[in-house]
């Protein structure tokens, strides 16, 4: 960030020493503005790679230029869905797990650790067995993911308080509990349906941005766009709670009303991720940390460069997944923790001591 | 948005219109009435009446236990009193929106953690959320009130650095840097001193006692220290057990025979030469003098 000048000069009256970076001092305007578009530049960088490379070479240029070849067919068809919806996905992940990290005070609260995705997939696991013969499961699916993951948030955040206070390590533990709970849930449908619906429930389970329609990155879009909308309104008082639900309180935070919404919210958009790719851990964990230490805790810049984080991260992690082994494909959930396991670790060991009490 | 908010809200008509709908220093800023309140079914403040007043500083003394923090957190507002009203500027605190509070009223609690690594400036730059938009950014006024706040504490130099990299006084003079970036007409302090050393707490009882008299705040603090009570605080409030043991001016509120009955141990109460307020020594099991 040093190529953005500060824009205000000091105020202190010349009793400043010249030690500390006034860059670092506080978010300015000018400094959101300069990190986003950083990361935007980035963010469309990764995609137009991602647009390029495959296991089919593709040109570019012929796609845009003739509309009836066939490398248009496959770029408007195949690729670009697949690239939006990975987009789309990790910049709600990221989203989601920068808000749930500060609704919680602890940098290692995220959607799959917690056990939120966990709950979302085998609420969409069971609607589409359930409703499979009916038809309209693309609405079902979605909601009954969102009721469970909402189920899922409420039931870890009570579960994790101790006399009231929300402690770090039981949140934690909670969310180990309620992940290894929905694994063995998902697992007992799995072992009693037919062959049909288990390959879609491995699928759930390991998270892939495989074909997705047209259809489904719009309605993962509205619902995303909508969350960082609300989201993004609540930034301020995410910063107040940071320092305590007290002092957010005292500082004018109505802390029950931006607790619930954000829960609701949060959940919505966890429910849209996992019923159009399953289960991607990780990715709302690793986006904000690095986030957080590039550009300052401060969340009205953490929650929308979260979003086009959270959006590059995961086209770099999907387009790794499908050409790795081209023209066979990974699942990009596993190259997500495979990443995001040894961070996790990293997080643990560097914040552990300082931010949990360890 | 009620009248007395958009008075709030004015920036630099603040003190003319705030004293305007308080009345002049030595009115009572805030008021608890019977004030009872506690966590679970015990009650850990009982029935306890006092006045904040506008341009005085009055410190809540007692031992562990005593409901100290209690008290303070019902008076903020964050915690719910069983019974007993409470009053801001004559009208009950519950009829106040959250955000109005906080333009007239700043609390600092006991322990001030913090979750991911804000700077000084940004924690100070807290303490003007009240007065902002959801959307806004600070503006250079904002920034000019953080900045003297943080002066006013000997931030400055700090104001840069991430607060958990700050010592336990430091951190605790950023946070009474934001209570003061609030610009509140009270100011409630839960144990202000307790990581400083000596040079510092006399710096901050100074700095509030300056503000009491020049903006015409009303303080609270609670203490451990009896000695600074005697020395910076107009008024006290003696409490055991969730009652009020004594109430008023130093010399009236602790006395020896109330000090000895509320710490159960006997208490010597004389003058400090230097400043002429109390000076306050425990006897209880004394080494053998020095022959």
């Amino acid at each position: 960030m040093s190529g953005v000048a500060p824009i205000r000069e000091r105020q202190g009256g010349g009793l400043d020493e010249a030690g500390a970076p006034e860059t670092h001092d506080y978010l300015t305007r000018g400094r959101a503005l300069g990190a986003l578009a950083m990361l935007g530049a980035i963010l469309l960088v990764t995609a137009s790679v991602a647009l390029a490379c495959g296991s089919v070479h593709l040109s570019l240029l012929t796609a845009l230029n003739d509309p009836a070849s066939a490398d248009r067919a496959i770029l408007m068809g195949v690729r670009m869905p697949r690239v939006l919806m990975g987009a789309i996905v990790g910049a709600v992940l990221a989203m989601v797990g920068a808000a749930l990290q500060a609704l919680v005070r602890n940098p290692l609260a995220e959607g799959g650790i917690l056990g939120i995705s966990g709950g979302g997939a085998f609420g969409a696991v069971l609607a589409m067995i359930l409703f499979s013969q009916f038809g309209g499961s693309d609405v079902v699916v979605p909601v009954c993911a969102f009721g469970a993951a909402l189920l899922s948030t409420l039931a870890v955040y009570r579960l994790a308080q101790v006399e009231g206070r929300l402690e770090p390590l039981t949140l934690l533990l909670v969310g180990v509990i309620f992940n290894a709970f929905w694994g063995a849930a998902i697992m007992l449908v799995n072992s009693v349906v037919n062959f049909y619906f288990t390959h879609s429930i491995l699928f759930w389970l390991m998270g892939s941005f495989e074909a997705p329609t047209w259809h489904e990155v719009a309605i993962v879009a509205a619902l995303g766009a909508g969350g960082f909308a609300i989201l993004l309104g609540r930034a301020r008082d995410l910063n107040l709670l940071s320092l305590g639900d007290d002092e957010a309180t005292h500082l004018g935070v109505e802390v029950d009303a931006v607790r619930r919404t954000v829960f609701i919210v949060t959940s919505v958009m966890i429910g849209a991720a996992v019923s159009v790719s399953g289960v991607i851990t990780f990715v709302g964990l690793i986006v904000p940390h690095m986030l957080r230490s590039l550009f300052g805790a401060d969340h009205r810049l953490l929650i929308p460069a979260a979003m086009l984080g959270g959006a590059a991260f995961t086209v770099a992690a999907d387009l790794i997944a499908r050409t790795a082994i081209a023209p066979a494909e990974l699942p990009v959930g596993a190259i997500t923790a495979l990443c995001g396991g040894p961070f996790f670790i990293y997080v643990l060991r560097q914040e552990g001591r300082r931010t949990l009490g360890l | 948005m009620d009248g007395t908010e958009t008075i709030a809200a004015r920036p630099g008509a603040d003190n003319a219109a705030a004293r305007e709908c308080l009345g002049a220093p030595d009115a009572v800023a805030l008021r608890a009435i019977k004030l009872t309140a506690g966590y679970g079914n015990r009650a850990a403040v009982r029935e306890v009446s006092i006045d904040v007043r506008r341009g005085e500083l009055l410190a809540i003394v007692g031992p562990n236990g005593a409901g100290k923090s209690t008290l303070l957190r019902a008076l903020s507002g964050a915690l719910r009193p069983w019974s007993g009203t409470i009053e801001l500027a004559s009208r009950p605190l519950a009829e106040y929106d959250r955000r109005a509070l906080a333009r007239r009223m700043a609390t600092v609690a006991q322990e001030n953690p913090v979750a991911f690594r804000f700077t000084a400036l940004e924690v100070v730059l807290m303490g003007r959320a009240p007065h902002l938009g959801a959307w806004r950014f600070e503006s250079a006024h904002d920034l000019q009130i953080a900045r003297e706040a943080l002066a006013r504490f000997d931030l400055t130099a700090l104001a840069g650095r991430a607060i958990q990299e700050l010592s336990g006084g430091e951190r605790k003079r950023v946070f009474l840097a934001r209570a003061l970036a609030q610009e509140p007409e009270v100011a409630l302090l839960d144990e202000p001193s307790a990581f400083l050393d000596l040079r510092h707490v006399a710096e901050i009882f100074g700095r509030f006692r300056e503000l009491a008299a020049t903006r015409a705040m009303a303080v609270a603090v609670t203490l451990h220290d009896l000695n600074a009570a005697a020395l910076y605080a107009d008024r006290v409030l003696l409490m055991k057990d969730g009652a009020a043991a004594g109430y008023g001016r130093p010399e009236e509120a602790m006395t020896a025979e109330r000090l000895g009955a509320v710490y159960d141990t006997e208490v010597y109460v004389g003058r400090n030469p230097a400043t002429g307020a109390l000076a306050i020594l425990p006897i209880g099991a004394p080494r053998r003098p020095a022959v």
